[in-house]
């Protein structure tokens, strides 16, 4: 037992509080920073399902979600997006090792995964308009285009990064900075994956539901 | 297809004489200054030291100039506003036609808050933030320069409106369905929507960076318990930034799909609804009347207990409000329209909120009154702001208070007796805040004090000049005076509004007093030099750089023991003055290097705001492309920072001893 307090003694005179060390090191500070952005886009969409919560039945005499949804699709979405998640934590682990095949591979699952997410997407909206409910027919379509393209935005923002990534370590290598961006990405990555499942339940499941 | 949109030369009003008259001034003065800079040869210097500038107090003392300066555009509309009311009673027009008048009250309220009040308080955190907290900089140099750009970018476009096009004629708040294309078909809202949408961007990003400098970046020893009270308000004030800004971000948003896109969310046909717009809108509008006004209350923290000689009183409590009403001020968004017809029981939690919000409000200004009981109280010129804001500010928030009553506010929603309030609480709180911020820090900033005579000047002239000016309408509320009147028909109101114009002019007095303070100050700038750091017998880090700091703030950074951690430092060294100081063992400090990204993102933003205004797609299209390609190249910049050697920060102090360097 006094080993125990003497050993847990000997750790508090190594590691003062975090409150009281000093400026924190450059990644810990880049990751809760992008963390805080990332909240910020979290209260921005919260705003936008607050918008589609509101109009949600302003269908002005058209369809509804339930006559417009078609759940086989969205499985497949979700299931590209929430498996691209893992492939991204799979990259984070190559590039934690420094592993370039295994980055590239990762990024690329990743990268194929999240196009076909989006494509999937683009295709119900196209799907969609072509049956008459557009965007500018009712306040729920203007409300459910809004809040869904977002998060398509969000994604076809990501994929580009991604590229650029990739771009800049094949060119410049695991240097710190191209680590906390790739750190930054994955954060935001998953971060997507958190907005999608509070879609899915909210427009989707509750949509089809009523 | 027309290549250039909806532009055209007839959006330049070229038959509005009074427009046009301000458009020649302005052109004028930037012609002038870009003249006076190019003549001299001040560009190159002008480019590196400060355009390209990632240092946090240069980067502070841009966004305060900018304030500044939207300052004079937006106070030129108020007194505008106030000689149109005093003249145009009865049966006369005045001299601003309706359209026209539009503009100017929704011109005024629009650059107050983003482009005058927002810039002033972002400025002096960026300036001070940092200084107490202990550090070298902020936690995101360049992204700190992006904000600060694309700041001023959305000013800039909110300048060109006035030449170009028109600005919005619906009030700052731009209330579908009256900013609807079917009510609002010009580019009036589009100006006001895209220079709000990029300069919001920019306040975000400088939340995120300041909320992570003040949660990450601190001094050694330096626990929050220990951080100088601006800093709390500053971390407030940032939290609220994060939380509430994206909120208007997607409001506008939405809007913009409406205007651009012929979408449904505030219209009236297509079940839209407006009262949507005027909820999120205040979602995000009530926290930013706490973002701007907490830091003022964090200035008057520290220039009260600087200027008593004592250690604030109630520090606990102090922080303890502060939070309190961060929290607090997201409850309380419904009280800016009892009207709307919501329940009684709505209005009443609301009414019940707003009223629960003066508790920690009457806990600071006690605080303040008994830090200076028994203090020797310095009447230096930021006392004297901070005296008179605690007179006005008890008045604003007592008008306040009466108004959380949702049957009083029925009376009054909407009347001049709202104007009154709330200008009482910004500027008596806020612009009272800045000035005494802007007297404090001036020397830590360039190195000597401003000129005491034209600062007292100043501040009698506002002081005088703003209970002329908003007194009246608080009489004018009850009788009924409703806001935005281009004219009236009641001739009991004139002498009210007579009275009211001339506290405009006597303000007026008040800035023509701060710009020759601000010139005589640098005339004599040699007599005022201050040459220890610490002119004022501070209590916190900032005092104890040199008066203009070096780049790197601290040549080693400090380790706190407690609050008033300068304070603490002069007491020790004065109690061992027969020992000889410990010998400081200097090293290289890695700074961040220059960037001009920040400015080039912001030149790229006001293309992308322009072409979307005047629907130039093509022109929107190589702006955004632009802007990516400046990011892209800022990422694959090889070299982020650079080394100062230790011999310079040696020399450097050296040259310049502080009371605790000697």
């Amino acid at each position: 037992m006094n080993v125990a307090v003497s050993v847990y003694d000997t750790h508090s005179q190594a590691l003062a509080p975090a409150s009281l060390a000093g400026p924190a090191p450059k990644r810990i500070v880049v990751g809760f920073g992008f963390w805080i952005f990332l909240l910020s886009d979290i209260v921005m969409f919260s705003a936008l399902f607050a918008a589609y919560a509101v109009l949600v039945n302003g269908t002005a005499g058209g369809p509804g979600g339930a006559r417009l949804f078609n759940q086989g699709t969205v499985a497949v979405e979700t299931v590209c997006l929430l498996v691209s998640s893992y492939t991204c934590g799979l990259m984070s682990l190559a590039i934690y090792s420094h592993r370039r095949l295994g980055t590239y591979v990762g990024a690329l699952v990743t990268f194929a995964l999240g196009a076909a997410f989006l494509a999937l997407e683009l295709r119900e909206f196209a799907d969609m308009i072509a049956r008459g409910a557009t965007p500018q027919s009712s306040a729920f379509l203007s409300a459910f285009f809004t809040l869904v393209g977002c998060h398509g935005l969000h994604v076809t923002i990501g994929l580009v990064w991604l590229a650029a990534m990739m771009a800049q370590v094949a060119i410049m290598g695991f240097r710190p900075a191209v680590e906390r961006r790739l750190l930054c990405f994955s954060l935001y990555w998953h971060a997507l994956d958190i907005i999608w499942v509070g879609l899915f339940t909210v427009v989707y499941l509750m949509g089809v539901a009523a | 297809m027309n290549l250039l949109g909806k532009l055209s030369w007839s959006a330049i009003p070229l038959d509005q004489p009074i427009i046009m008259g301000a458009t020649a001034f302005m052109v004028l003065a930037v012609v002038l200054v870009v003249g006076w800079i190019l003549l001299k040869g001040y560009l190159p210097y002008l480019w590196n030291e400060w355009i390209t500038s990632v240092d946090h107090k240069r980067i502070g003392v841009m966004y305060c100039v900018l304030a500044l300066v939207m300052m004079l555009r937006g106070f030129s509309d108020a007194i505008m506003m106030r000689a149109q009311q005093a003249v145009a009673a009865g049966g006369a027009e005045g001299y601003l036609p309706p359209e026209h008048f539009d503009q100017i009250f929704s011109a005024h309220g629009t650059i107050m808050i983003f482009f005058m009040a927002m810039p002033f308080v972002v400025g002096v955190m960026n300036f001070a933030v940092p200084l107490q907290l202990g550090v070298r900089d902020v936690a995101f140099p360049t992204l700190n320069s992006v904000s600060f750009w694309l700041t001023a970018a959305g000013a800039l476009l909110i300048n060109v409106s006035l030449a170009v096009g028109e600005f919005a004629k619906t009030g700052w708040v731009a209330y579908p369905p009256l900013s609807e294309l079917q009510y609002s078909p010009g580019v009036g809202v589009d100006y006001y929507l895209w220079s709000l949408q990029i300069s919001g961007i920019g306040t975000l990003l400088a939340g995120v960076n300041f909320v992570t400098t003040i949660l990450k970046l601190r001094a050694p020893g330096m626990s929050y318990m220990r951080m100088p009270v601006f800093c709390w308000t500053a971390l407030a004030t940032n939290l609220l930034i994060v939380a509430a800004f994206p909120v208007l971000t997607a409001t506008l948003a939405m809007l913009l799909l409406d205007r651009y896109l012929d979408f449904h969310f505030f219209t009236a046909a297509a079940q839209g609804n407006q009262m949507m717009y005027v909820n999120l809108f205040w979602v995000w509008g009530h926290p930013e009347v706490y973002i701007l006004v907490l830091p003022a209350f964090g200035i008057f923290s520290e220039v009260v207990a600087t200027f008593s000689g004592k250690p604030l009183f109630g520090y606990r409590s102090m922080v303890a409000a502060t939070m309190a009403i961060c929290v607090l001020s997201f409850l309380v968004w419904l009280h800016h329209f009892f009207t709307m017809g919501a329940s009684a029981n709505v209005n009443g939690f609301f009414g019940v909120m707003t009223m629960i919000i003066a508790v920690p409000t009457g806990v600071k200004v006690f605080n303040w009154l008994f830090t200076m009981y028994g203090g020797r109280v310095r009447f230096e010129v930021p006392v004297l702001w901070a005296v008179g804001f605690m007179i006005t500010f008890v008045i604003g928030g007592m008008t306040g208070v009466l108004m959380a009553v949702p049957p009083a506010d029925f009376q009054l929603h909407n009347s001049v007796f709202l104007i009154a309030h709330f200008h009482n609480t910004i500027i008596g709180g806020v612009v009272f805040g800045l000035m005494a911020g802007y007297n404090y820090w001036f020397p830590k900033a360039f190195g000597f004090t401003l000129d005491e005579r034209w600062g007292r000047r100043s501040f009698w002239c506002w002081l005088v000049g703003f209970y002329l000016a908003f007194m009246p309408l608080y009489m004018l509320g009850l009788m009924g005076m409703t806001r935005r009147l281009q004219h009236y028909d009641n001739p009991s109101w004139q002498p009210w509004l007579i009275v009211a114009a001339i506290g405009a002019v006597v303000i007026l007095g008040g800035i023509v007093c701060q710009v020759v303070q601000l010139v005589v100050s640098i005339r004599d700038r040699e007599k005022l030099r201050d040459l220890t750091g610490d002119p004022w017998n501070g209590r916190t880090l900032e005092w104890a750089t040199p008066s203009p700091p070096p780049a790197w703030n601290f040549a080693l950074l400090p380790h706190i023991g407690g609050t008033d951690a300068f304070w603490n430092m002069k007491k020790s060294i004065a109690s061992k003055q027969d020992q000889p100081a410990p010998a400081r063992k200097y090293e290289s400090i890695e700074m961040p290097k220059n960037s001009p990204t920040g400015f080039v993102i912001a030149f790229f933003a006001v293309v992308v705001g322009f072409a979307l205004i005047w629907h130039i797609w093509w022109m929107a299209a190589i702006g955004l492309f632009g802007a990516f390609v400046t990011i892209l190249v800022l990422a694959f910049r090889q070299h982020e920072e650079f080394e100062v050697p230790a011999e310079q920060i040696l020399a450097f102090d050296r040259a310049h001893p502080t009371e605790i360097t000697p």
